[in-house]
């Protein structure tokens, strides 16, 4: 599988797991993506540095775009590949999920 | 080890400094939730780990030896696995914070 691929398989299996295995339905709120929205920003910045540094370097057999580095276009968008987004989104949203869904069930409870 | 080794731990420490002083400034308590934090990095690091270790093993992606510390574990860098702890407590700060400041509001409203 390329990292296209497995992205788009990650993203779509997050929000099963949002909406209908964990029922968390955090993607139906307006703290989520507000909280998204913010993490998103850092993510371009932080993906921008290891990506535009090339820190981390990418088959472009693989990825959308060629694997010329540049700032936006060719698949890329502050430097990194576009699938970079979703793999954050789907890190980003099952962490969450896992959290609220935790907090349902764990007898700590925030004081 | 010149400064470009520690180019990808100055982005997670650039992350945490960012975040952790939510803990402060929203009153969170996140970090007096240990076990619920713990599983939740788990529950979030863990899969995309895998994801990562399957994806250098396929090549999809590699790591400059001059940008990171020289240390590997699986044939990834020490940064990379702490990237998958720094990301999703980052995560859970981010939205607590946002959450605590949603709840404030719903309180002035209220």
């Amino acid at each position: 599988m390329t990292y296209t691929a497995i992205c788009v398989v990650a993203v779509l299996a997050v929000v099963v797991l949002d909406r209908w295995v964990a029922r968390t339905r955090l993607t139906s709120t307006r703290t989520w993506w507000t909280a998204y929205a913010i993490i998103v920003f850092f993510q371009l910045l932080t993906n921008g540095w290891l990506t535009g540094r090339g820190i981390v370097r990418y088959d472009p057999d693989t990825i959308i775009g060629s694997g010329d580095v540049t700032f936006v276009g060719d698949g890329r968008l502050v430097y990194a590949p576009v699938e970079d987004l979703a793999f954050g989104f789907a890190l980003v949203l099952t962490t969450c999920v896992a959290w609220v869904w935790l907090g349902r069930r764990t007898v700590e409870r925030t004081p | 080890m010149s400064l470009p080794h520690w180019s990808y731990v100055a982005m997670l420490a650039f992350c945490l400094v960012g975040t952790l002083p939510l803990v402060v400034l929203f009153r969170l308590g996140v970090l007096r939730q240990p076990t619920r934090l713990v599983l939740t990095i788990l529950a979030g690091g863990v899969p995309f780990l895998v994801w990562d270790l399957y994806a250098t093993s396929a090549g999809h992606w590699r790591f400059d030896a001059d940008q990171t510390l020289p240390w590997r574990v699986a044939d990834l860098p020490l940064e990379e696995i702490g990237f998958f702890v720094v990301i999703p407590l980052v995560s859970v700060l981010t939205f607590e914070s946002v959450r605590a400041v949603a709840a404030r509001r719903r309180q002035e409203l209220g």
